[in-house]
This record gives structure tokens, sequence and C-alpha cells, in this order.
């Protein structure tokens, strides 16, 4: 059975001007407790937090713990 | 990183504790504590810095018993009577006769707990009979304050690595294997003693929302702690005592009538007005906002709108700080108001979770399961009402006893073709082309749960639950795929689910009597004391499926009074008090 590419909108947005993933943080990817967190690296070669997995408790700790404030935890689409 | 890596570790340690949440913290620090020498480790599949229930903190304690306040008789008597009698006391009257030393030690970690003006503890009373709820004002700094006291002990800590099954050998507890989150990298953990401190079963049943992840626990309590147990051989006790809780509909988090109850919020109709008279979880409650819900005075809301701006003030600052903080978020999104509205109420989906319920790995006063060596404290184990206290009161029993254990036994011999059968069905879904993806494994599982195992409890829907399960966990061993590391976590999660699924339909339909109000409503039975004023345990059969029997209840410690014994059973306001 092959594998469809359905998309869904994700409840954590990193502000990439703030985000400092470049410098070697990961604190947003350490903490979640889903692990639902990832670093890209963009086309200029820079790096950010972004939410890979769709599977969010909307918790927090990202939001919390990010040094800089480039964290921000929405609501699932399906529960706000 | 996710990339599936193949490869194998092996470690000895004295003591593994197998969660890092609330009770697992407490048991390593106590073990090592009692013995300096103990090589402990904790081990987590998130981060200790940030997992477990109380992920970003707590809003106060629930269950405290505090000298001038309360005595452990009276308490112990609350919790056998909010149980439906099905209760060995000895665990719950050793939890509140010690948690005031624990509060005491956590306060010294720098958690602050309310006093009031002449510096005694601020407890306000939300049970039934007796008064035990302590606000913690800094309680956003719990899991800040373990992890200090974790590294200053020199715990050592094992994140983004998963127990997937336990291994046993000369009648007792070997240790366990774990694999990494995002390799897929094996770790197999010699140890001397385990204690489980996995949480609750959270993702058993399906938000009313859909999304999977919207969960009343912490979705990462996906059940791994009894499937566990299962697996090794532990009797499982009372598992048809499901929890179910009251929440914010949609949002999915506590509405916090133990915060805005003793501040003057209560659960009301959709008339305004009060229908239970005590806001303390018990399946008695449950069952009445269950008929709120499903009559014509529903749905159930949250009421604060009548209270003065500065208790709201206060009440929003707790509530939107502590414990689930984008609740704030939640009810500006839907314009939503405590001044204005009330806020629209539901139940939550089923769990276990001896946290609010009663049901989980059984266990004694020193928190051992049946297993010689190994120990459960938390949400997963079956000592009743526990909350954050009882898993860090039960938590720190399981690290003194376990520190003990120790002393006396070497290493386990167990059967190293465990450990390949685990590693081969753990890798299985990495070794297809394509498949069924977890997520779609776990939500048909959880779909089902909803649809056949939510109470009312009928024996029809039920059986039919367990030939759907059996077609899914057939789809599941031959069908599973999975692209990447994190992927076979999920997998993995879903087979815990499915587990813990076949464990609450079994359970449910051996106890053939109904008790604990809407937790095992059995809509063809009533309550039947004569044949079951008894555990039931579960345990796996040697058919490989869940084998049950009756186990007596200790004799009572503090003794109910016959006039006591329904003092949960009625929970409706009067017509008296509602015309009030």
């Amino acid at each position: 059975m092959p594998l469809a590419q359905t998309a869904t909108t994700v409840p954590v947005t990193v502000n990439a001007d703030l985000c400092i993933a470049d410098k070697g943080c990961t604190v947003c990817v350490d903490v979640c407790p889903l692990d639902v967190l990832r670093i890209a690296e963009t086309e200029d070669g820079s790096k950010t937090a972004y939410m890979k997995y769709d599977e969010c408790w909307y918790c927090m700790p990202c939001e919390a713990d990010c040094p800089t404030g480039a964290v921000t935890v929405n609501l699932p689409y399906l529960l706000k | 990183m996710d990339e599936i890596l193949d490869g194998l570790t092996q470690i000895d340690c004295d003591i593994l504790v197998i969660g890092g949440g609330t009770a697992g913290p407490m048991a390593a620090l106590k073990a090592k504590k009692k013995n300096p020498k103990a090589n402990v480790v904790l081990l987590d599949k998130a981060n200790v810095k940030r997992s477990g229930a109380i992920s970003m903190g707590m809003d106060g304690l629930n269950n405290s018993v505090i000298p001038g306040y309360a005595t452990p008789e009276q308490y112990t008597k609350e919790i056998t009577v909010a149980n439906d009698g099905i209760c060995d006391q000895a665990a719950v009257y050793r939890y509140a006769s010690e948690c005031y030393g624990i509060i005491q030690e956590l306060d010294d970690f720098g958690i602050r707990f309310q006093k009031d003006q002449n510096g005694e503890y601020d407890v306000k009373k939300v049970h039934h009979i007796g008064t035990y709820v302590l606000p913690m004002p800094n309680g956003d700094t719990v899991k800040k304050a373990l992890y200090r006291q974790l590294r200053k002990a020199r715990i050592n800590i094992v994140n983004r690595y998963m127990a997937t099954r336990l291994l046993t050998g000369e009648g007792r507890i070997a240790g366990a294997v774990c694999v990494n989150t995002r390799t897929a990298e094996f770790l197999v953990v010699r140890a001397k003693a385990v204690i489980m401190g996995l949480g609750a079963a959270g993702r058993l049943g399906l938000p009313t929302s859909g999304y999977l992840y919207g969960t009343y626990e912490n979705a990462s309590n996906s059940g791994e702690g009894y499937a566990m147990a299962y697996h090794a051989g532990a009797g499982l006790a009372n598992l048809e005592c499901y929890q179910i809780n009251p929440l914010i509909k949609d949002y999915n988090g506590p509405a916090c009538a133990y915060v805005a109850g003793p501040m003057g919020g209560y659960t009301a109709n959709a008339q305004g007005e009060r229908f239970i008279e005590c806001d303390y979880w018990s399946g008695q409650m449950m069952q009445e906002f269950y008929d709120e819900l499903q009559g014509g005075k529903g749905p159930v809301y949250l009421k604060l709108n009548h209270l003065a701006e500065e208790t709201i003030s206060e009440i929003e600052r707790v509530l939107h700080i502590v414990e689930r903080p984008t609740r704030g978020h939640f009810h500006k999104g839907r314009g939503t108001d405590y001044r204005k509205q009330m806020i629209e109420m539901h139940i939550s989906e089923i769990g276990f979770c001896s946290g609010h319920s009663a049901s989980g790995v059984f266990v004694d006063e020193h928190a051992r399961t049946t297993i010689p060596g190994l120990y459960a404290a938390g949400d997963m184990a079956n000592v009743p009402h526990n909350y954050m206290l009882g898993a860090f009161t039960n938590g720190a029993f399981a690290g003194l006893d376990a520190a003990d254990f120790i002393a006396d036994v070497d290493f386990a011999a167990f059967d190293e073709a465990e450990v390949e059968a685990e590693r081969n069905r753990v890798l299985a879904p990495t070794k297809r082309d394509d498949g069924i993806p977890p997520n779609q494994i776990e939500y048909k599982t959880r779909r089902l749960v909803n649809d056949y195992l939510q109470p009312p409890k009928v024996t029809a829907k039920m059986e039919l639950a367990q030939e759907r399960f059996d077609e899914v966990r057939e789809d599941m061993e031959q069908g599973m795929f999975v692209r990447d590391s994190h992927e076979l976590m999920r997998a993995l999660e879903a087979s815990s689910i499915l587990d813990c699924a076949d464990m609450a339909a079994s359970a449910s339909l051996y106890r053939t009597e109904s008790r604990w109000g809407l937790y095992h409503n059995r809509v063809e039975y009533d309550r039947d004391d004569e044949n079951w004023f008894c555990h039931t345990i579960l345990t796996k059969g040697a058919d490989g499926k869940p084998a049950h029997h009756k186990q007596e209840v200790k004799p009572y410690i503090v003794e109910i009074a016959e006039d006591e014994k329904d003092a949960y059973n009625n929970q409706r306001v009067g017509a008296s008090v509602a015309a009030e």
C-alpha cells in the first residue's frame, strides 16, 4: 500500500529572525516531550527550528524555554 | 537525525528507573540518598527536564494530608469510600502518614506551597469530607527544581531512550530492552531492580476533537508501563475502573475545579445551577456529570462569572501559567472570558490512571509489584487517587525499598534469545517496503475504544471491540510500516495502546457488576457486593491473552461505619439545596 502526502497545518511556529539554531541552539528540540521539533537548513545555509511532526500536546516547554522568544505554540486547528 | 541505525549496547546498573516525570525522579533521588554507592540510571523517552504529566508544572497538591488539617485515618477513610470500598488501605494509609515529609522536602527543593499570614499551610477543602488541597503559587518551577536535585545527586540520566520490554530471569527482574527514539539503536540495561514510573495510559480513548495528541493526559504517556508489566507477567488490578475526567471541551485540559472551587467557582448545568454537591472527582461524580450532559439541562459549564474581578484575575493567574498554560490561548481564540460567560465543559476520553482513579499495576505499600525487584509508582500503579503528591511519595517508597533489595542480590540471568526476539519485534515495521503507518493503526484502535468501550458498558459491544482489536493487531503485526526512527517510536506506542485497549475490554467483561459510578457502569448488571467485593487481577495468560482472577480486599486498617459508606453515592444536589 503506497502512502499519500496529506497536508496538515502545524500548531508550533518559529520566527526565523529570532531563532538562533545557527549558533547551535537546540533547546526547543531538546525539551519537547513528544519530540516533534527539528532543525532545518534553509537554502542560504542558515538554520532554524521547525515543527516536523504534527503530534503536539500544546504543552509549551518549547515556547517557555526558548532563549530568544522565537517559538509560539498555537492550538492545533482541530481543537482550537 | 531519525535515520534508522543498527546497533546494540549493553550497560549495567544497580537500579534502573524508567520514566523521568514525577515518581521516577523522586525514586532515583531516594535510592541514591539511601545508598550513595548505588549506580542509579534514570531513563526517559523524552527529556527528563520536561517530561511527564507535570511537564509545565502543577497548580497544587490535591491530596495533601497535613497535621492540623487532616489525619491519615480520615484520608484513608475518604479514599476508601470514594473507591466504592475496593482498596487495600495499607498503601493509602502509608501515603497519608508520610506525604507531609515529602511536602517539606519539596519545600526545601524550592517548590513553595501557599501559606497564610501566620506561616501555616493554606489548605483548602474540595473533597466530600476532609480538607486536603494545597495551592502551589510557583508550581511552574517543579520540574526545574527536581532536575537540579537530580544533577546534584549525580543520577545518571539517559534521555530519548524508550524502554520496550522488561527482562526477567530466576523469578525476578533482570533489566530492560530499550531503543533510541532518534536512531533506533538498542540499549540493553541489566539491573538488579527496576522502578517503573511511566505515567498513565493517556492515549487510549480518542478525544472528541479527533486530534490524536489532544488528550487529557500528556500524550507521551501512551501506556508503556502497563504493556511492559503485562508482558513481563506482573499483575494489574481493577483495569475496568477507567479514568474519565471533567474538562474544558475541545481544549481537553482540566477545568481545575480544585483551583476555582475554593474561590467560589463551581460546575453548573446550562441553567447555571449546581447539580453536584462536591467537585472532587469520583466515578459517582462522573456519573452525575454524564447524566447532566445527556439530559435536557446539559451541557455542563465551569461557572466563574458571578465572582469578583480580583478573584477571577487570581484564578486566571494560576490556571494560565501553571500546568496547562495554553489554556489562556484557547480562551482568547474562542473569545471566551471567565467574567462574561460560563465555560463549556465535557468529559474526557477513557484512560487508565490511578492518579485520579484506582486501576493500574498492582503494588503494595512498598510499591512492590508481583515480580520481585520490580516496582511501580505514580499514575501507572494501583494506589488510588495518587495525584502528583502520591507519585512523589510512592516513588520515594519504591526508591527506598529498591535500595535495600539490591543489597542482597546480583544480576539475574536472563535468556539472551528474549533480547533477539524483542529486536525482531521492534524492527519489523522497518523491514517492509510499504504498509500501514502507525498513526492509522493508532487512530483505528482508539476510535474503536470510543465506539465500544466507553461507558455505559454493554457486553455485546465490548465483545465486538475484541474482534476488531484482533483484526487491528493482525494488521499491526503483519503490515505496519515506518520510515524513520521517530515513526518507529510511534509504532511502539501504537502497540502499547492496543495492548491497553485489549486489557480494558477484557477486564471490563470479567467484572460482571457495576461499580465506581460511570467508570464501570455495566448497564446489564447492578452492584454485587456478594460476588465482587474484591480486586480483579489481570495477568498474561498461557495463550498470550489476558487472564483474570479475583483477589480479596485486605482487611481494613481504618473501619468504615455503615452510614459512611455511601458518602460518595449521593452526589446529586437535592431540591432544597438547588433552590437556594
